[in-house]
């Protein structure tokens, strides 16, 4: 399989395309299924895993799932191509770091929406992807997905828990849905705190672009469901279509106007001062570029910079971080060499627009 | 389990606390009358309602805590969950239900019990994964044993009820 034909562009969650974009970054809905019958992963022995990982990959590829899937073994690729997938979402940082004697591995679909990582902390987790506000999209797919399936593979369910996971804070539904944003307007007046208080109330989690344990860096803010028992996928699926996704985009659509009206300066400031640092910079951190990146979408959205696309930012989001850097450059640099090699790469891709 | 007496007479204990006071254990085992005369039957009636509850499983429960509880399919302990958050197997939802109960009670707002997808080929009911489980379990210590001639037993066995040759996928 070949991985690099993914490095030059943005999958589709960086489409920069889809409903509310300007706010809604990407929609992912995720489902933890186990084989029934088998121990869970953690527990399995390694004849167990090998053939869950068997059945599973061969049911998945011959079930039509998604356009043109394709298979990548992670014990077998480079440690490189497995932060690739993580960079790009397609695979956690857990599934990329497991030691040696765990089989594992991923399909993934062509235009990248669909991945179906087996032998993570569950034997199956599937997720689905779309730029922009799509929840109701990635629903209908991820669910079709699971019933094909269903009609392969038998998984483990009880009347009592629904499906039932390693971790029991996943049990019941198994799905976890979750919407990344972009809230810079929020962060500079100082109400993101308001709206993860809120959030939190709601029995919601916010984490970082990269999921459990990453800071929010970039101003970007993965909201998701904690409650996977005693509420139906609608139900949860509802919430964050109706109210919880609708509200923050008015906040942050309320915030911006209010920079606009109050403080247009200190609003431009911050994106010309990144459109300037990210123009001229010899070296330059990935935190850093996100942050900076961060404004020059805010100045894209709200019509304040307009000699940079959306498509350029979303790329540059993805072509900095490290393993995409070194793909590019086809070579391995050392994090000196990176950040010089970043600020490069940026200052190419900022003068030929 | 040894049925503990009064702490302060030869009666069978009704009150049992267990508090945690700088790091040390503290149990605390009276009858009804020394409780009561200790002020503690009044007590118990102020603590929060999680505490309550953990009391009464662990006076319900054949062990007195559920940390010594034991998958009796994967042999996982409750104490080696509570280190992880990971459960071995489907099995341990049923060995470890009463401690799980308020542990999903906590994280799902209240909610013990599934609302929504049902597979819709119901696939294997509850009783065939749990078989289905136990067999391959002794399939894999089987294998372990080099005894072949019951694994491929085993295997036909597991056959019958999946509908897919075991184990032939693995080369």
């Amino acid at each position: 399989m070949n991985l690099e034909r993914m490095t030059d562009h943005a999958g589709e969650w960086l489409r920069g395309t889809g409903p509310n974009s300007d706010i809604v970054v990407s929609s992912r809905v995720r489902l933890a299924r186990n084989l029934a019958g088998y121990p869970f992963v953690n527990r399995a022995a390694t004849r167990q895993r090998l053939e869950i990982l068997e059945r599973s990959r061969q049911q998945i590829l011959d079930g039509n799932l998604a356009e043109d899937m394709i298979w990548v073994d992670l014990n077998e690729c480079d440690p490189m191509d497995r932060q690739l997938l993580v960079e790009r979402h397609l695979i956690s940082r857990q599934h990329a770091k497991a030691g040696p004697d765990l089989p594992r591995g991923v399909a993934v679909g062509l235009n990248e929406s669909v991945s179906i990582m087996v032998n993570e902390e569950d034997h199956l987790r599937v997720q689905v992807m779309r730029s922009g506000m799509q929840l109701g999209e990635a629903f209908e797919q991820i669910n079709r997905i699971d019933d094909c399936l269903q009609e392969r593979l038998d998984f483990a369910f009880s009347k009592k828990y629904g499906y039932l996971a390693a971790c029991p804070t996943n049990v019941g539904t198994g799905i976890r849905v979750s919407v990344m944003m972009h809230l810079p307007a929020l962060k500079i007046t100082g109400e993101i705190d308001k709206v993860k208080r809120a959030a939190k109330d709601m029995h919601l989690a916010v984490r970082g672009m990269f999921g459990e344990g990453s800071d929010a860096i970039g101003d970007l803010f993965q909201i998701s469901n904690q409650t996977t028992l005693g509420r139906g996928e609608q139900e949860i699926m509802a919430d964050f279509q109706h109210t919880v996704v609708p509200q923050i985009i008015a906040y942050e659509q309320q915030a911006r106007q209010a920079l606009v009206r109050q403080r247009p300066a200190l609003l431009d400031d911050g994106i010309w001062r990144a459109w300037a640092i990210l123009n001229n910079a010899r070296l330059m951190r990935t935190d850093e570029v996100l942050s900076l990146l961060s404004q020059l979408r805010l100045g894209a959205t709200m019509g304040r910079l307009e000699m940079v696309s959306m498509r350029t930012i979303n790329e540059l989001f993805l072509m900095t971080q490290p393993a995409h850097l070194q793909k590019l450059m086809g070579a391995d640099l050392d994090p000196v060499q990176r950040r010089e090699a970043r600020a490069t790469l940026i200052r190419k891709r900022l003068a030929a627009v | 389990m040894e049925k503990h007496k009064c702490d302060k007479c030869d009666r069978p204990a009704t009150y049992h606390s267990v508090e945690i006071v700088n790091g040390k254990k503290i149990e605390k085992h009276l009858c009804e009358y020394h409780a009561a005369e200790e002020g503690l039957t009044f007590k118990v009636a102020h603590k929060p309602i999680n505490e309550l509850l953990t009391n009464f499983v662990k006076m319900h429960s054949q062990d007195q805590s559920p940390t010594g509880l034991v998958c009796d399919h994967c042999g996982l302990t409750y104490a080696e969950f509570q280190e992880r958050s990971l459960l071995g197997c489907p099995s341990c939802y049923q060995s470890f239900a009463r401690p799980l109960d308020q542990l999903l009670a906590r994280t799902h707002e209240g909610a013990t019990e599934h609302q929504g997808k049902i597979p819709a080929q119901a696939g294997f009911g509850e009783q065939h994964q749990q078989q289905l489980l136990r067999m391959r379990k002794r399939l894999s210590e089987a294998v372990d044993a080099e005894d072949y001639e019951l694994a491929a037993h085993l295997r036909d066995e597991i056959s019958k009820i999946t509908g897919v040759t075991e184990g032939e996928e693995i080369k």
